[in-house]
């Protein structure tokens, strides 16, 4: 064996820009794959950070009739916290979120809006909800994420027209007041939506001590079941991501199918072409006494070699980049906001251990397998008529 | 002229709100009625017109066809209790108008779904109180204070301008719980018909939004029609 990996290195080299052609496709495959699984990853891991961070924390209770994809469901989506976790609450380690429906009226448009009511004092989210205890005079403190603003064309002191129904269905309304413009990268907190101080929002609807959400910041803590309430674990609140990565996974295969194919179609071109060319050679092995599996075996490791040669030539200029993407990330080019999903702008790939070996190891495979399919023909081959140099 | 304020005092003083808001009601509302209208809507930058047909039975019950213009002909909506639905014939499908959607707007008007939802008689959700008088386009007006009864109502106070002789309201001022005007509405045209005085023109505006507001002509109405009931029924939407 070693002597064939010897060999087939010493075949590989004299075979010059050849070689190196198919070795630079090879480990541009290698990077290509690497970077972007790096990148879906990454993308897996922000939309979960980002979710933790600024909408479920590490998981949350619903009301029983709430639904988020059901607008049927909001108006009757709402109780007074359980007393089991007051206690929770006020250390700060669990916050309720009121939801309400408006109507937003900006430049005397009129626009669907839910009004969400937060603790200004809260810190499991990341929304600078401390601006909600703002004194402003005739108008309630608001923030609005970076997307709604867009969408508003409202700025920081901006005052706007927001229309409500309390609990019994009064109208009423009230100008409020723009504190703050945060960005995020999560839709569900952005788009839409407007922050009030819980106890404002609680006051206009005439919901006094009752919540929607309670949202809480550690899930290791045993709590008892709540009638009335739905517990929520973090991972069905991130299922969707899961699933949406899932669907982009499987359609960034058909990249890494193509890349791969094409540098497979190259290295296989170049088997049947030694082969044909290296017919002396052939016979001229048998006939020093190899089997004929040895010189299969031979010319299978020459191909799979290319893998290898092409991994650590990826590895020369590829590792350089990868890590030069983790630090700066990739900036879409399109605006992600309106992809109406939890993506960032800017995407900072995470590469594992068991993403870059995977990904060698499979490459790896793969020639190997198209370096042998070719090399079968060597088993047909009459020795004498080989080493005579006659075309079979 | 102190002696004509201390008289027109005590000839308000003299009136029974409550009476004015029945005699209101008798006025404006019948057991059933049929009508074709015109809605003129008043945008920002532009103005449209679109007809309908209208079957209401009390205020529970109604339904709506659009006629024209040829975008809107075809779409149907039913109002049953607390429930609406909307039939579009470009995509043949019946929805139910619900939660957020029904603080949309109707058809980019000063009315919102939610508008078409109040089915109470205001002498069941207002107490009124006389606020004064008024001259609205040359026609003389009480003052009504309204302020809500029960809790469960869309505007917690309404004003409203009555026409001293003919019980019919020229003017309604709709506020929120804090006071907030919301929508004003005024009634143009008022015509005798069938024993009773009724208005032929409003003109609705909501007061947060910009525009002219929305103008509703009625061009023909007839009250006390017989009315199928099948009118009444999801099945007649994609008839």
């Amino acid at each position: 064996m070693k002597l064939a990996i010897k060999m087939a290195y010493r075949n590989l080299v004299g075979a010059g820009l050849r070689t190196w052609l198919n070795v630079i496709v090879l480990s541009f495959s290698f990077l290509v794959i690497i970077w972007m699984k790096g990148i879906i990853t990454g993308w897996n891991h922000q939309a979960k950070v980002d979710m933790t961070n600024w909408e479920i924390g590490e998981g949350q209770y619903w009301q029983e009739g709430y639904d988020p994809h059901d607008p049927f469901t909001f108006t009757d989506s709402h109780a007074p916290v359980p007393e089991e976790f007051l206690g929770e609450i006020e250390r700060g380690d669990m916050e309720p979120s009121l939801i309400a429906q408006g109507t937003i009226y900006p430049q005397g448009r009129l626009q669907s809006v839910m009004i969400r009511g937060i603790d200004p004092k809260q810190t499991i989210f990341m929304l600078p909800s401390y601006k909600l205890d703002t004194l402003v005079t005739g108008a309630i403190p608001s923030i609005i994420g970076s997307g709604m603003a867009k969408n508003l064309k409202v700025n920081v002191g901006d005052r706007v027209m927001v229309q409500w129904r309390d609990a019994d269905g009064t109208f009423d309304a009230s100008e409020i007041f723009i504190t703050e413009i945060f960005t995020v990268s999560v839709p569900a907190v952005d788009q839409g939506q407007i922050y009030l101080s819980l106890d404002t929002l609680r006051s206009m609807l005439g919901l006094e001590g009752e919540a929607t959400t309670l949202t809480y910041n550690n899930s290791e803590v045993t709590r008892p079941a709540v009638e009335g309430w739905v517990h929520k674990s973090k991972t069905e609140l991130t299922s969707a991501v899961d699933e949406l990565i899932k669907v982009k996974t499987a359609g960034t295969s058909i990249l890494y199918i193509i890349l791969i194919t094409l540098a497979m179609l190259a290295i296989f071109d170049t088997q049947v072409l030694s082969i044909f060319r290296r017919q002396k050679e052939i016979g001229t092995y048998i006939a020093l006494g190899y089997t004929r599996r040895q010189v299969v075996g031979l010319f299978t490791v020459e191909g799979t070699m290319y893998a290898v040669l092409a991994a650590l030539l990826s590895a020369a200029y590829g590792l350089p980049f990868l890590a030069w993407q983790a630090k700066v990330g990739w900036t879409m080019p399109v605006d992600a906001s309106e992809f109406g999903m939890a993506i960032a702008q800017t995407l900072y790939p995470v590469y594992s251990a068991g993403l870059v070996i995977g990904t060698v190891l499979i490459i790896t495979t793969v020639t190997a397998l198209v370096s042998y399919w070719p090399s079968r023909r060597i088993a047909k081959m009459n020795p004498t008529e080989a080493l005579r140099g006659k075309i079979q | 002229m102190l002696a004509a304020a201390a008289m027109l005092t005590l000839q308000i003083q003299g009136q029974d709100p409550d009476d004015i808001l029945k005699r209101v009601e008798r006025n404006m509302s019948s057991e059933n009625r049929v009508f074709e209208s015109t809605m003129t809507i008043n945008g920002a930058h532009r103005s449209r017109t679109i007809t309908s047909r209208t079957y209401a039975e009390g205020y529970t019950k109604s339904f709506t066809e659009y006629l024209s213009p040829a975008r809107e002909q075809g779409t149907k909506m039913l109002k049953l209790g607390n429930q609406l639905w909307i039939y579009s014939p470009s995509t043949d499908r019946i929805i139910q108008i619900s939660g957020h959607m029904l603080r949309q707007s109707v058809m980019g008007s000063d009315l919102s779904y939610e508008d078409m939802m109040d089915d109470r008689k205001l002498t069941e959700l207002y107490t009124a109180a006389l606020g004064g008088d008024e001259v609205i386009g040359g026609r003389k007006t009480w003052i009504l204070d309204l302020t809500a009864k029960v809790s469960d109502v869309s505007y917690h106070s309404m004003k409203m301008w009555v026409d001293t002789e003919r019980y019919v309201p020229l003017k309604e001022e709709l506020f929120g719980s804090s006071g907030q005007l919301l929508k004003r509405t005024t009634f143009e045209e008022v015509e005798q018909i069938a024993g009773r005085w009724f208005p032929m023109k409003l003109t609705y505006k909501d007061v947060l939004k910009s525009g002219d507001g929305t103008e509703f002509t009625i061009t023909s109405v007839q009250f006390n029609q017989k009315i199928p009931d099948y009118i009444f029924t999801k099945a007649a939407l994609k008839q």
